[in-house]
């Protein structure tokens, strides 16, 4: 396809969709999202039962708070993005209600309410959700077209770099004990901007490789087989790089700089077709993992922690061991383990032996125990599809800057999907990252709705059928020619 | 651009894929080694998750349950006169692991024994919460309670073991100093500190060690019965009443050393009823050199020695040397030199020669209860050797009787009851410097039967040295746990 036009190209493929005349789906998205919503309030009511021998106080408030939340973002797509893909916002919901019953569940374990890690989070959690949602809304409501954020390329960069150095900021960072440094403190509240420079740095790299595309993809010479890009045509990729690596080194966290320099090459690839630039990005992610794993201790922690965390828990049984260490790895590896197939059932796991995070980044290993194998496997199929219905959206897109944004947005959501679940589960390092809805956090939770919101308007716009050709007068004598 | 995009869309799925193999993995694979890995706090949990069933003395539990208020175990074990029994139970504690009893029968007790599988799956179906079993003991609260109340009466350290001879049942199994498990069971601060005081290495009285089972102390004279048993299955001498060739003073073969007797008493060509009425190191010590190291040897193992035992708790082994020179062997079969016991197998000698020369293989644990009660297993008594045969074990019982009637054990006799017994006060130390442990050894006949046979030491670092002896110190205790038996079974 290299060499026609981005107009053509989109055109070309909108069959897979069926823009014109294709049914608005928004009765679909609504059954949906009564599954959506009752499955948690189940849920709900299972732990209570399971704990208290009750259903619980609140389980009306909840299930009402929840309908209402879903209730509300369904109205606005139904009137802001009527065309909107059916499934993002009844797959969103269910995970965010199921990450609320989750929490709740945390909150009650008397082991965490000691150490200040549970009690009231539900409650939090429910009142970030509402401003996720708000937030959804008022992207659908005021962003009418994805393509007005182009206009803000390079103020884009400017925020992402600004989010992205926040946390090294003295006095604003949040030093935490544990985890990495990628945290501000403002006031009370804690906020993790790497959850939103995430999406503002997916509309830099859209608008910035729409234009730079071609040259990046054209020149270039070939060598064994890959096109070797021009030296000057590197530049960009070598600063995102850097600015990955000083993201590793200075807020020590593994996971953010994997997703920033994975979601830029992921761009760059559909940008230029070009596989040469997946092997550059794999090249220089590995070395530079490796180069700082290499002196920085806090990264060679996270590593021993991986490769042996049997150790790991008992150094930190160990008065007097030296170093930090901590025994979550292995603690989220016992209670997947312990979960087996079908899980203890809600209420009834431990997880809350993770302690420190239980309900945050390890709130993964809950689901893992309460809800075995058979809840895992479904939770990560869901996310599966959140992210396979993202990319279908980049392939209906009509613009190559909705194509890259929804690529970039949904790849960024996969890669954090990995990069979590996969340093809970010991296939990777650990980050200090959270999964994205499930996670107790109002950084993480109002992030994702607006990255939900932002892939519903560019599938509206996908979606929408094709304006109708202006009336010509002379249109029945003349037979229009559509480009195939 | 949609080459490039279809391409990131299985790479996506492939992260999915990964994350469920790698799911798969933890979840299915790897998820029975998770679980039960010892480290997984989650295996303790579920032990105290639901009430432990009990051990049960004479049809009574000496054991409970309550619930803890504090941290994630739900259950901690309680004792009922906890320091009596904590040689029979041992311990289970929160934060201490299990011993002994507690330890050995832990899959009974917190109910997940193979063996309570299907009755808790079909409680699981129903709703039912899970429940242990229980573990009902051959011991005699009564003679427990006699055991441990001279013991503690007396005051020094010391340990009883009783059997019943024609079974094996152990009826008594004290130790003193003790402790009470109840106050290590838990996880609190409380427990920690109760903990830290019956520490061997901040308590050299060691109260936690099962003197009973665990510790071995030389038996002194009351070896001498094994020995007089060596000298009738090898025929060295064929009655009790038969004058033996004992020569005063008698040089041990291959020294010029004498072996000295206790005071003035009349040992010289002494029948071995009158050597063993008075305790005749000259006599005894003569018939082990004579009879060898190997026939010793294999009479001592008749008896058990040089075997650990598992009542089912583990008994340490007591020794019998196998590689000693006559003088040594001398020594050794008065209970000295190398020769050491648990208190348990001197209540096996006792035991052999009251049940007419059978040693029943002793144990402790009577059945096993589901949870509803049914017997999942019964211990039935087995035979484990025949020391002697049952004219010489009946020779033997009226040489003891001898000993209790008219001889060093005196303080053992019971009104209307023949008792047969052998004291023993056993030098150790350097150069016998301290305190010598006081021994007494019996058994008690009603009828035609022995219901019970006893073995006392007792070791007390402050008495005066000339008033320890085994028919002052151990004799009382032996006869107070014998009597209790005697009067439980009316």
């Amino acid at each position: 396809m290299s060499g026609t036009s981005a107009t053509n190209t989109s055109t070309h493929h909108t069959s897979t969709i069926g823009a014109i005349g294709a049914p608005s789906r928004r009765n679909t998205e609504l059954a949906l999202l009564v599954f959506a919503v009752l499955i948690p309030v189940f849920a709900y009511a299972n732990v209570g039962l399971a704990i208290n021998d009750q259903v619980p106080a609140g389980l009306l408030s909840y299930g009402l708070g929840l309908g209402l939340l879903a209730g509300v973002a369904h109205l606005v797509v139904r009137k802001f993005a009527p065309y909107a893909d059916p499934l993002m916002l009844p797959l969103a919901t269910l995970l965010n209600g199921l990450g609320l019953v989750a929490i709740w569940r945390l909150d009650q374990s008397k082991l965490l309410q000691s150490i200040g890690q549970a009690g009231g989070k539900a409650t939090n959690q429910l009142i970030y959700t509402a401003m996720g949602i708000a937030l959804f809304a008022v992207v659908l409501i005021f962003l009418k077209d994805h393509r007005t954020l182009q206009r803000y390329t390079y103020i884009s960069m400017a925020g992402a770099l600004v989010l992205l150095l926040l946390p090294l900021v003295p006095g604003l960072g949040a030093e935490l004990t544990y985890g990495a440094k990628i945290w501000i403190q403002v006031g009370s509240f804690t906020i993790q901007p790497g959850e939103f420079a995430k999406i503002v740095l997916a509309v830099f790299f859209a608008g910035y490789l729409m234009v730079k595309r071609d040259a990046l993809a054209l020149a270039s010479r070939r060598f064994m087989g890959l096109y070797l890009p021009r030296g000057r045509d590197l530049g960009p990729i070598i600063v995102v790089w850097m600015i990955s690596i000083l993201i590793l080194v200075f807020e020590t966290d593994l996971g953010t700089s994997l997703l920033f320099f994975g979601m830029f090459v992921i761009m760059l690839y559909v940008a230029t077709e070009r596989t040469s630039w997946i092997v550059f990005g794999l090249l220089m992610s590995g070395a530079g993992a490796v180069g700082v794993a290499s002196f920085e201790p806090h990264v060679q922690t996270r590593v021993q922690a991986w490769l042996n965390p049997m150790h790991e828990y008992t150094l930190s049984r160990t008065p007097g061991a030296t170093g930090v260490h901590s025994e979550q790895a292995m603690q989220a590896l016992w209670a997947f383990g312990s979960g087996g197939t079908l899980g203890t059932g809600w209420g009834q796991g431990h997880s809350e032996l993770i302690r420190f995070a239980a309900n945050s980044d390890f709130i993964f290993a809950t689901f893992g125990e309460e809800l075995g194998l058979a809840g895992v496997m479904a939770i990560l199929l869901i996310y599966g599809l959140v992210v396979e219905r993202g990319v279908r959206t980049a392939l209906a897109a009509r613009d190559p800057f909705g194509k890259l944004l929804a690529v970039g947005l949904s790849g960024a959501f996969a890669l954090q999907v990995f990069v979590v679940a996969g340093g809970v589960m010991g296939l990777i390092p650990l980050t200090g990252m959270t999964m994205p809805f499930l996670a107790y956090g109002g950084s993480s939770v109002i992030a994702n709705w607006a990255l939900i919101g932002i892939l519903i308007r560019i599938s509206d716009t996908a979606r929408r059928p094709a304006p109708a050709p202006a009336p010509s007068p002379d249109a029945e004598m003349t037979q229009v020619v559509r480009p195939s | 651009m949609n080459k490039p995009l279809r391409r990131i869309a299985i790479f996506c799925g492939l992260l999915v894929l990964a994350l469920l193999i790698r799911d798969n993995w933890l979840q299915y694979v790897k998820a029975d080694s998770l679980r039960e890995d010892p480290d997984n706090r989650r295996v303790l949990i579920a032990r105290y998750a639901t009430p432990r069933g009990d051990i049960i003395v004479d049809g009574k539990s000496i054991t409970g349950h309550a619930e803890t208020t504090s941290g994630d175990f739900k259950f901690k074990r309680t004792y009922k006169d906890g320091a009596m029994w904590a040689p029979v139970t041992g311990f289970v504690s929160q934060s201490y692991g299990a011993t002994q009893l507690e330890a050995i029968e832990d899959g009974i007790l917190t109910g997940n024994d193979d063996r309570l599988f299907f009755r808790n799956t079909l409680d699981m179906l129903t709703g039912k919460p899970k429940e242990g079993g229980n573990v009902v003991t051959t011991l005699n609260a009564a003679a427990q309670k006699a055991a441990y109340d001279g013991l503690k009466k007396q005051g020094g350290k010391g340990a009883v073991a009783a059997i019943e001879p024609s079974t094996g049942k152990i009826l008594a199994l004290a130790s003193y100093p003790s402790y009470d498990p109840s106050t290590i069971a838990g996880g609190s601060n409380a427990d920690a500190e109760a903990w830290k005081k019956i520490d061997k290495k901040n308590n050299p009285d060691d109260p936690a060690l099962n003197r009973a089972l665990r510790e071995v102390y030389p038996p002194g004279s009351t070896f001498k019965v094994v020995t007089a048993a060596a000298a009738l299955e090898n025929g060295l001498y064929t009655d009790a009443d038969e004058k033996t060739d004992s020569p005063l003073p008698w040089t041990m073969p291959g020294t010029t050393t004498q072996l000295k007797n206790e005071g003035n008493i009349p040992c010289k060509n002494a029948t071995m009823r009158v050597a063993l009425q008075y305790s005749c190191n000259t006599v005894f010590g003569k018939i082990g050199s004579q009879l060898g190291n190997e026939k010793m040897l294999e009479e001592a193992k008749k008896f058990g020695f040089d075997e650990q035992q598992f009542v089912p708790v583990r008994s340490s082994a007591s020794v019998f040397s196998d590689d000693m020179n006559p003088s040594e062997t001398a020594l050794s079969s008065i209970g000295q030199f190398n020769t050491a016991a648990t208190p348990l197998q001197m209540a096996m000698v006792a035991s052999a020669v009251a049940n007419n020369g059978t040693l029943m293989k002793p144990y402790m644990v009577d059945s096993l209860q589901a949870p509803n009660l049914d017997t999942l297993e019964k211990t039935e008594p087995e035979k484990m050797s025949e020391p002697l045969s049952a004219q010489n074990a009946q020779i033997l019982q009226s040489m003891m009787e001898t000993v209790v009637k008219d001889g060093t054990g005196k303080t053992a006799q019971i009104d209307g009851v023949t008792v047969g017994g052998k004291t023993g006060t056993a030098q150790h130390g350097e150069n016998n410097s301290k305190n010598p442990y006081a021994w007494f050894i019996s058994y008690a006949k009603v009828g035609d039967s022995a219901p019970v046979a006893v073995a006392v030491v007792v070791q007390d670092d402050n008495a005066v040295r000339e008033n320890i002896s085994g028919s002052g110190l151990a004799a009382p205790i032996a006869k107070s746990v014998m009597e209790a038996v005697i009067k439980s079974k009316q």
